[in-house]
């Protein structure tokens, strides 16, 4: 492709693509897999069939080239040169904050702080907003369903600070226990923490009404957005929350890349993360000023290309329509439920069953067969799928479950896949029946 | 297309040897990875410097259970110096497949199992003292799961 004169404007692809999906209304998932080199990859002679997208997703081209042009054409660190390559790459850098911001619907660019990932931006807030707020006997709520990004940070900072944790239990099929929640927040915590969605049952928790009683007691509310930013429309200011964190990677974005946004007030009250360049507006031999919110936050070189690719994959998703986005994952659910259930013998699905409540994670086992060997025999027909704990080894304590598989969906996922699964689980049947 | 799964290993996975539990162990050592959920309980009956018994139990993948029913055919009536002896390599060879660097895991925890089990026996030699540290870290598990589910 062609090296945009504007990078701060995006790549002209990207638009072109935005004004087609737009155009076309409901999203066209076999017309949208030719933007994804990857997908044309065979394995062990047959077609990649992706069903990973949970743990990370493919990228398109205008991804892939913006990063590439990146490099190419104007390389140089940001907020320091003053010359050519280094404003455009600066421009581009910012443009990409705004364009992440107005993804979320984050009323003020400035509340993007740009991380490697949800599990550094969770990181951050505990390391710099918790060090800070939460003292002895001071509790934190989380869920029985969080991914382990959202549970060791905070397991670290209670033991240091002599804090205390609180769960939300959840139901056998993997909802919130709601009743349980208000009862918690009688402890009056100072911050509650859960997944927007579970990165292991798929389950979409209530975030608005969650967050309305936890403010309502008094706490604040970070939610993990890693599962949810991808695939379903995110507002932060309807949401209501205080911190929100999301990757990059999991939405068609470079790897590293990911957000946190958090209101302004919060992120000018909270000390530094990391200490270095960029953060600083003045330094002393004994003593620094920082810098402004969202740079406070971002000390040294950032991941600049990826950051700029992670705008254009928020720009890619925002031109399919998140609403469209939702829909299409919600039939994929709605398609993988009934059709693995009637035609493999014996499997065992987790998770709620109504696809309203849930994204396109599904999470399952076959009787008798390590998910790890269903994954390995799958894996023969160019199938991925995940198998293991998916890092929510509590969540698979609580269900009593060693591991399972788990096959996830993205946009470009379609019911074919969930036929070429099912065939494939038939056949891990076979290798492993008498 | 990979090998893995010959009619063997399937075979040594479906109906496994040495499964169960003796009367009378010398040493009994479980263990676990903890990220796959593979367990093995390793119980070894030692008399006259030799293992004269070998049993276990435990659940996982088919490489893990296979692993174990062959590693414990090799053992039994292995005089104890030799049972230290063994190594990873000479496991590999037991197996006869290719294994990927993921799923190396799964076939070591046999063998990481008994070293173990060798070390805590009345009396072990340094050389299974030796063997069992330089093990990859097996944890201990806590609860034991004796059904091959």
């Amino acid at each position: 492709m062609t090296v945009t004169t504007n990078p701060a404007e995006g790549t002209a692809s990207a638009g072109a693509i935005t004004t087609r999906r737009v155009a076309a209304g409901a999203l066209d998932p076999h017309a949208l897999r030719a933007d994804f080199p990857i997908l044309r990859r065979e394995i062990n002679g047959h077609p990649l069939v992706f069903l990973d997208s949970a743990s990370t997703s493919q990228k398109p081209d205008v991804v892939i080239d913006t990063v590439s042009d990146y490099y190419r054409a104007y390389n140089a660190n940001v907020h320091r040169g003053i010359y050519t390559i280094g404003e455009e790459a600066t421009a581009a850098y910012e443009a990409a904050r705004a364009k992440v911001a107005r993804f979320v619907n984050a009323p003020d660019s400035h509340e993007i702080v740009f991380t490697r990932n949800a599990t550094e931006a969770i990181n951050l807030v505990s390391y710099s907003w918790g060090r800070r707020n939460i003292g002895r006997s001071d509790t934190i709520v989380l869920t029985e369903m969080e991914h382990h990004a959202n549970l060791v940070p905070w397991q670290i900072l209670v033991q240091e600070k002599d804090g205390d944790l609180e769960f939300i239990p959840i139901t056998d099929d993997g909802i919130l226990r709601l009743d349980v929640f208000e009862v918690l927040l009688r402890l009056k915590p100072k911050l509650v923490a859960f997944t927007h969605v579970s990165n292991t049952l798929g389950t979409i928790n209530p975030v608005r009404e969650m967050v309305e009683l936890a403010h309502a007691a008094g706490a604040l509310v970070l939610v993990d957005g890693a599962q949810a930013v991808p695939h379903l429309p995110v507002d932060v200011q309807e949401l209501g929350c205080d911190f929100y964190a999301f990757s990059g990677h999991k939405m068609l974005g470079p790897m590293g890349s990911g957000a946190l946004w958090a209101r302004r007030e919060l992120l000018e009250a909270m000390p530094p993360f990391l200490a270095g360049g960029e953060m600083i507006r003045e330094v002393h031999l004994r003593r620094s000023d920082f810098n402004d919110v969202p740079w406070k936050f971002e000390a040294g070189t950032p991941a600049v290309g990826d950051a700029i690719g992670l705008g254009v994959a928020a720009d890619y998703l925002d031109g399919l329509g998140m609403a469209a986005v939702r829909q299409h994952e919600r039939e994929l659910v709605a398609y993988a439920l009934e059709t693995l259930g009637r035609e493999v013998p014996g499997i065992e699905l987790y998770g709620p069953m109504d696809p309203d409540l849930r994204g396109g994670v599904i999470p399952f086992n076959l009787p008798g067969i390590h998910p790890h060997d269903v994954a390995q025999v799958l894996d023969r027909s160019g199938i991925a799928v995940r198998a293991g704990h998916h890092c929510t080894m509590p969540l698979h304590e609580r269900l009593d479950l060693a591991a399972t598989a788990r096959a996830s969906f993205s946009v470009y996922s379609t019911t074919e896949d969930i036929d070429a699964l099912v065939i494939g689980l038939v056949e891990v049947q076979q290798v492993f029946g008498e | 297309m990979d090998d893995l799964y010959r009619d063997y290993i399937l075979e040594h996975y479906r109906r496994p040897h040495n499964f169960g539990v003796l009367d009378a162990p010398t040493a009994t050592f479980e263990g676990a990875n903890p990220l796959c959920g593979d367990r093995i309980t390793m119980q070894l009956g030692i008399r006259d410097g030799v293992v004269a018994e070998i049993a276990f139990t435990g659940r996982g993948c088919a490489i893990s259970q296979a692993s174990a029913s062959l590693l414990t055919d090799e053992i039994m009536g292995m005089p104890v110096e030799k049972a230290e002896a063994f190594r990873a390599d000479d496991l590999l060879e037991l197996l006869g497949i290719d294994i990927s660097p993921a799923r190396l895991k799964c076939a070591m925890l046999s063998l990481e199992t008994l070293e173990h089990a060798l070390a805590e026996t009345p009396g072990a030699s340094d050389a299974a003292l030796d063997a069992a540290l330089d093990a990859a870290p097996v944890e201990a598990a806590a609860s034991t799961e004796p059904a091959n589910s």
